[in-house]
């Protein structure tokens, strides 16, 4: 199914700067009127609630005003099409939603939970790590909540601030016993949240909220899952590899476009989950490139790209030419007027890219 | 659209005493717990205040004439509860608290309707008389009054005799595996000894398809289902037999088949899980309910308040038993909280509550079964808040000696010892007598000792279960680790435990 898949960046209608769109009304319209296979983000992440919803009796959409479609519309049509009891309200309290998930799935539901925004995940915290991710190992496999399902949006919006804005995934990266999955397009969405709904494990599923409405592509409509833990090369190259996630591979996607111009030749590789990772596609690309440059939104310190670094320093030591290049978001709760310098642009990407080769 | 505004209970004068139907009230100092009224009516809480009975949206009122300003003008707001005999107390209600406001002019809000006062009045932070504590049984095993409780009255030997035979294995269990860690056999353990009531009452009083999020010091419940004193030694040495695979500290127990969902150290986590059980077992039509414990302490974690209102609004069949043993490690209750314990809360929350005895285990008993049956057959929340006392230590880490005096701690143990209270019960309903007692110790002591011996030789957990089950399936990161850690293993032999087979 995967390789059937228009490649990232063919299909996307990219928008260079990084704004939120305003015009969803518009927007929304738009897709209407297509045909039905073109679909943004949250379109595509609502019909795999539908589809998590029509084909499990068992599985529960709740989370803070979910009911009425959500503050960024993903649940949109789910509480009238299946009842108040499998899609509803709870009260404004991460612990809780997340507590109650874990109860839920605990008696062999799917708990599917939302969390408005990434950034007030922390409140959950304790449940995630200690709970969730804990609950079947403690057990001995008596019991487990591998039916839960946390999403969350994520990322940069332009406007955000520090509270609208943030990456935490590296937080939860530490944490064995979940797993963390982040989709960079429609298609990619939809597939994966179906696998996080399915898989036996409880997942963290951040959504990044930049492209809800600004990514659009061709969305298969029929019920489909993408593997998990399993990277992908969406762009094949011979100089460097390029390795990040979600929201940030787009602009990774535009420095390797200028960095052709310049006769550089860029490989980019979609993690998709984070942990556990695909170690083994990473490591196979930099033995042949020779060079690694990993992108994340998050604060550069502590983020999930020194995990990479490490790893691929640990297996292709011999192999690289040039240090591995870190460009990621600065050591500075995330900034309001000072987003564009936060940031890890294009260009500043295109310049590591360049000097990397160079060294 | 039934309204659930609640107005905080504390400012409540209830001076009227002729109009409440709990009979017999005696102060009975608790000791760190201050003074504490008992009462021999299994009416809930709830009962302080008028609802009209019958009637889905009540007028909620509360009883007695003194309080100062207008109280139907501060307290005129709608409540829902479907009220559990208060029928009495509503005929006896001054009129002038059962009119509306003359002006009758209300703030219709999101919310539902206020009323509006002219008075300024701040609602009060103390309570004039705390609320006071059901009990069934006195210190010396007396009914307090002739109660006609059903639950009491269909108690059968059979189960009340069985009821203390687990309290006294309870008890025992604590003494031997306790005395098992100070032996360095086993590296942890904490005693429930003080709570046995609690523990075996609340079990006996609940069903086997009532799901269970424990705390740490419920083990009675898993005695009463039929967890082995076997299994329990298993777990407290972390050996091949233990249902944990001997990944948590001794006394973390949990059973799948008995429905005992695995203990886990932080606090309170377990509350929230607890209402997305209940909401399972809701969405299932289940004749069954959730039931999570918990202690004074917890009340102060978020997770407690996040779990009263997701199961208050949720309307989910749960019970929340606190036992409330004036203890959290150290932290004497007055330096926990400043409400009137923890019974108060729940109101706060639109959730019916009771304050029992928890050292009587007929109350316990008959409330538990009374707010099972509310909790399945109304699908509500319960609380239940069981005042007890903490006799041991707070685990084997902690010599609470050092905060505490000791007469307090033996007062509790000797005078209010709950076994004790029920087993003059007992032999005064000619259930039991000192050749039964015998017969019961010499046998558990026997098991107990024998449950150590065979449990001590039992092998440890394979080192495959280190990495199994951290994920449904083994991934590749820990694949790579397995095999990495049996090389060094291969190496370095000496420097792992020689009882983990390989």
């Amino acid at each position: 199914m995967a390789t059937a898949l228009q490649r990232f960046g063919r299909s996307f209608i990219l928008i260079s700067k990084r704004q939120f769109s305003n015009s969803s009304t518009s927007c929304e319209k738009k897709i209407a009127q297509q045909s039905g296979k073109s679909l943004n983000l949250y379109s595509a992440i609502n019909q795999a609630l539908h589809i998590a919803l029509e084909t499990d009796p068992r599985a529960y959409v709740f989370g803070e005003d979910v009911s009425f479609g959500g503050v960024f519309r993903c649940t949109t049509g789910l509480a009238d099409r299946f009842g108040k009891n499998r899609v509803f309200n709870t009260p404004l309290c991460e612990q809780g939603i997340v507590g109650f998930g874990i109860g839920l799935a605990a008696m062999g539901n799917r708990a599917i939970a939302e969390i408005q925004f990434a950034d007030y995940i922390y409140p959950a915290f304790d449940q995630i790590v200690n709970e969730a991710a804990k609950f079947r190992y403690r057990s001995g496999n008596q019991f487990n909540c591998g039916g839960l399902t946390i999403r969350a949006p994520y990322g940069a919006v332009g406007h955000g601030g520090h509270y609208h804005s943030q990456s935490p995934e590296a937080f939860f990266c530490h944490v064995p016993g979940i797993k963390v999955v982040v989709p960079r397009s429609p298609q990619q969405a939809k597939g994966l949240l179906l696998s996080c709904i399915r898989d036996p494990n409880p997942v963290v599923f951040f959504e990044p909220k930049w492209l809800y409405r600004l990514a659009v592509e061709e969305v298969p409509e029929h019920d489909y899952m993408l593997p998990l833990s399993e990277a992908e090369v969406i762009r094949e190259g011979s100089d460097i590899t390029l390795v990040g996630w979600g929201a940030q591979l787009s602009i990774m996607e535009q420095a390797c476009l200028d960095a052709e111009k310049s006769g550089i030749s860029c490989e980019l590789i979609d993690l998709k989950t984070l942990i556990p990772w695909d170690k083994e596609t990473v490591e196979a690309s930099v033995k042949k490139t020779g060079r690694l440059l990993i992108s994340h939104e998050a604060p550069v310190t502590g983020g999930f790209g020194a995990e990479i670094s490490a790893s691929i320093v640990e297996r292709c030591f011999l192999r690289l030419e040039a240090p591995i290049t870190r460009i990621c978001g600065l050591d500075t709760p995330f900034p309001l007027v000072f987003e564009p310098f936060y940031m890890p642009t294009k260009n500043k990407i295109l310049d590591a890219i360049k000097s990397t080769v160079n060294y | 659209m039934l309204v659930r505004t609640m107005t905080i209970l504390l400012s409540i004068r209830l001076s009227s005493r002729k109009i409440i139907t709990h009979q017999n009230f005696q102060s009975k100092s608790l000791g760190f717990l201050g003074l504490v009224n008992h009462n021999s009516s299994v009416s809930s809480y709830s009962s302080l205040f008028h609802c009209k009975a019958g009637s889905s949206s009540s007028t909620f009122m509360p009883i007695g004439e003194s309080y100062p300003h207008k109280p139907h003008a501060l307290l005129g707001t709608l409540y829902s509860f479907l009220h559990y005999k208060s029928t009495e107390a509503q005929n006896q209600l001054e009129p002038q608290y059962t009119h509306e406001d003359k002006d009758d002019q209300a703030n219709d809000f999101p919310g539902g309707k206020v009323s509006f006062t002219s008075e300024m009045t701040f609602i009060s932070e103390t309570p004039v008389k705390r609320v006071p504590c059901f009990r069934v049984l006195d210190d010396n095993g007396d009914p307090i009054t002739y109660s006609n409780y059903e639950q009491i009255q269909q108690l059968s030997k059979e189960v009340a005799v069985k009821m203390y035979n687990n309290m006294v294995t309870l008890q025992m269990m604590d003494t031997v595996f306790y005395e098992a860690q100070r032996q360095g056999r086993i590296s942890f353990y904490i005693t429930t000894m003080g709570e046995e009531a609690i523990n075996i009452a609340s079990a006996a009083a609940l069903s086997i398809d009532d799901l269970i999020l424990p705390q740490y010091r419920e083990p009675g419940i898993l005695l009463w289902r039929g967890f082995t004193l076997k299994e329990f030694a298993d777990q407290l040495f972390g050996n091949q037999a233990d249902h944990g695979k001997g990944r948590q500290m001794p006394v973390h127990y949990g059973s799948n088949k008995l429905n005992y969902i695995t203990i886990s150290s932080p606090i309170a986590t377990q509350l929230p899980q607890a209402v997305g059980v209940a909401y399972s077992l809701k969405m299932d039509r289940k004749d069954a309910c959730a039931v999570t414990y918990f202690g004074d302490g917890t009340t102060s974690e978020g997770d407690f308040h996040a779990a009263l209102n997701f199961a208050a609004v949720m309307e989910v069949p749960i019970i929340f038993i606190c036992r409330n043993n004036g203890w959290a490690i150290s932290t004497p209750t007055e330096e926990q909280f400043r409400s009137d314990g923890i019974v108060v809360k729940g109101p706060a929350y639109g959730m019916r509550s009771i304050r029992v005895d928890g050292n009587d285990a007929l109350a316990v008993y008959a409330a538990v079964h009374t707010a099972r049956r509310m909790a399945i057959s109304e699908q509500r929340p319960v609380l239940i808040e069981a005042l007890t006392y903490r006799v041991g230590h707070h685990s084997t880490s902690d010599d609470s000696t050092k905060y505490r005096p000791v007469d307090e701690i033996e007062y509790w143990k000797k005078s209010r010892n709950p076994v004790n209270r029920f087993r003059r019960w007992v032999e005064k309903n000619g259930w039991w007598n000192d050749e039964d007692e015998l017969e019961l110790r010499n046998s558990v002591k026997k098991q107990l000792l024998q449950a150590i011996q065979v449990a001590e030789r039992i092998p440890k957990p394979p080192l495959a279960d280190l990495f199994s089950d951290v994920y449904a399936n083994l991934p590749s990161n820990l694949h790579e680790q397995e095999k990495l850690l049996r090389e060094t293993i291969k190496e370095h032999p000496q420097d792992y435990p020689s009882d983990v087979p390989m």
